[in-house]
């Protein structure tokens, strides 16, 4: 899933300056799982606005609205009325759900409330770790299922730096070394021998570095 | 002369022990700094590595540095760690290199720009250090880019690589060591060897492998100047320094650190000398340069050899 946190509190008021309300709208998914983003939230954070507000004397009201997936348009479209009568949208949403929402609706502002962060997964209460980078050429049938794109801090394809130490990244205890997992991995598979094969220069093309990426599936479209 | 080999590849081929130390560059643009350390190593080292901006701190470029000491007497190893440079300024940066007469480069990962003095900054890691020894072989046998386009005088580097025998998961530090010199390490420097045993042991792990004969291992020695640096050297991730010589150093007393740092230094020479398979030594005597002379004059390996 998306992984995002919700963004500094004088941050988002900073942004909601001038504005006497807004509508803070939730997302139902990723952000909805990973905690940042989702109805209690928004609700939440509707009420801190409005609390804080009034605490420093200024006018300002906040209706919370939750939309199923902010990705997608027919979504959207059924938040309609409410949007259109909105002074700002306050989007909860991931960076594409933002942008969706500010497609969607050309005449208001649309502020981020979170600060999307990464593809990752929940590995205890309140703690997610970053696992995919969206590279458009997956390797993880050669790397025993751990990404070295996103995990290894140098994304190395061929082995571990010299700064691999008792399991962790040089960059900090708290990170594992990407290249141990894989290690660790092929090992108990009995596929360490593979490692041996030099893995050439990546053809970035297909990720980021190719230019803004679109999927298009004509057996669908 | 294009084509033509430098010092320490020609030192390595005939056979005898080389010595190669470091020079890093200043955090300025003076060039005096690396021209008078230069002038210190000459005809005491056999060539000098000239560090890329080490631990990620922002120097004086590997390649003008290496430039100015190539200058002043001391056949450089330009640096490139695949940190700052995507793979068009990396080839385009070598051809320039190689176009000012260097001869050697040693490639690396690059310490991550988190330890340096831009942790700000935006990594690259176009390519990693295998991949880009296996291209540098390749432009220079085949005559080619990375991209595939055909370069009609490319840079035929005496080719380096890296290896930390006490790194970790050893057996994949052993494969990627393999690695590095089926891509086209034709030279080795090891970390920094204080646990003389250990790398004992890994050189036979080396030879058993037969590594020793497709590529120069060259010893990392470093020279500590006080008890602090010897003893905070034992602390770093990765690096292997045995109780009895931070004892042996403080035993030595305070005022005498300096001479017991020189006497741990020689004794580790010594020692490494008689382990076969090792080619030569690459001494690192970090803020510590000026006793590099001493050093290696007191190991008995001075003079160097003549080029035959
Ligand atoms: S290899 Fe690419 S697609 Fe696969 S997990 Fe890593 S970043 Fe994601
Ligand atoms: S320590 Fe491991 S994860 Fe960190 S940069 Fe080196 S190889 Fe990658």
């Amino acid at each position: 899933m998306i992984v995002a946190e919700q963004k500094n509190i004088d941050e988002i008021r900073d942004s909601l300056e001038g504005f006497k309300s807004a509508v803070v709208a939730a997302c139902g998914t990723c952000v909805t799982v990973c905690m940042a983003g989702g109805e209690k939230e928004a609700l939440r954070l509707a009420a801190v606005l409005e609390i804080g507000a009034r605490e420093r004397g200024v006018q300002f009201s906040a209706d919370v609205i939750c939309i199923t997936r902010q990705c997608d348009m027919e979504f959207l479209a059924e938040a309609e009325d409410k949007l259109l009568a909105a002074e700002c949208i306050l989007s909860l949403g991931c960076g594409a759900g933002v942008q969706f929402l500010a497609e969607k609706f050309p005449s208001k502002v649309v502020i981020p409330g979170l600060n999307t962060e990464f593809i990752g997964v929940n590995r205890g209460l309140g703690y997610w770790t970053e696992m995919c980078q969206g590279c458009g050429d997956c390797l993880l049938a050669k790397t025993g299922g751990v990404c070295p794109v996103a995990r290894c801090s140098k994304s190395n394809f061929n082995g571990p730096c010299g700064g691999s130490a008792l399991g962790k990244c040089e960059i900090n205890e708290d990170t594992d070394c990407a290249w141990q997992l894989i290690y660790d991995r092929m090992k108990r598979l009995d596929r360490l021998e593979e490692l041996l094969e030099i893995e050439g220069a990546r053809d970035w093309r297909t990720s980021r570095d190719g230019g803004p990426r679109a999927a298009c599936r004509e057996d669908v479209r | 002369m294009p084509g033509e080999k430098g010092n320490l590849q020609k030192i390595l081929e005939q056979g005898a022990f080389s010595v190669s130390a470091e020079i890093g560059p200043p955090m300025g643009a003076d060039a005096s700094v690396v021209i008078k350390k230069a002038q210190e190593l000459k005809g005491v080292v056999d060539a000098a590595n000239i560090t890329d901006n080490q631990t990620a701190v922002v120097r004086m470029s590997s390649i003008a540095a290496s430039y100015l000491s190539s200058m002043n007497g001391v056949e450089p190893v330009v640096q490139m760690t695949c940190r700052d440079r995507n793979r068009i300024a990396i080839q385009s940066d070598l051809l320039g290199a190689y176009a000012l007469g260097l001869k050697n480069l040693l490639v690396l990962s690059g310490d991550h720009q988190s330890f340096g003095n831009h942790p700000q900054s935006k990594n690259v890691f176009d390519v990693d250090s295998i991949q880009l020894l296996y291209s540098l072989r390749k432009m220079k046998e085949e005559g080619v880019f990375m991209g595939g386009s055909k370069c009609k005088s490319p840079a035929e580097f005496f080719l380096g690589a890296t290896v930390n025998p006490f790194a970790d998961p050893e057996e994949l530090q052993m494969i990627r060591l393999r690695k590095k010199i089926n891509a086209g390490a034709q030279f080795v420097q090891t970390q920094a060897i204080y646990d003389v045993a250990k790398f004992a042991e890994w050189m036979e792990k080396v030879r058993g492998l037969g590594l020793h004969k497709k590529a120069y291992i060259l010893a990392g020695i470093v020279v500590n100047k006080s008890l602090k640096s010897i003893e905070m050297t034992q602390i770093v991730p990765g690096m292997l320094v045995p109780c009895e010589l931070v004892e042996r150093m403080r035993a030595a007393g305070p005022g005498n650190y300096d001479s017991e740092g020189v006497g741990i230094a020689l004794d580790l020479i010594e020692e490494i000398r008689k382990i076969e398979g090792v080619s030569g030594i690459h001494i690192m005597a970090i803020g510590w340069e000026s006793i590099v002379p001493t050093l290696v004059a007191r190991a008995g390996l001075l003079p160097r050899p003549a080029i035959e």
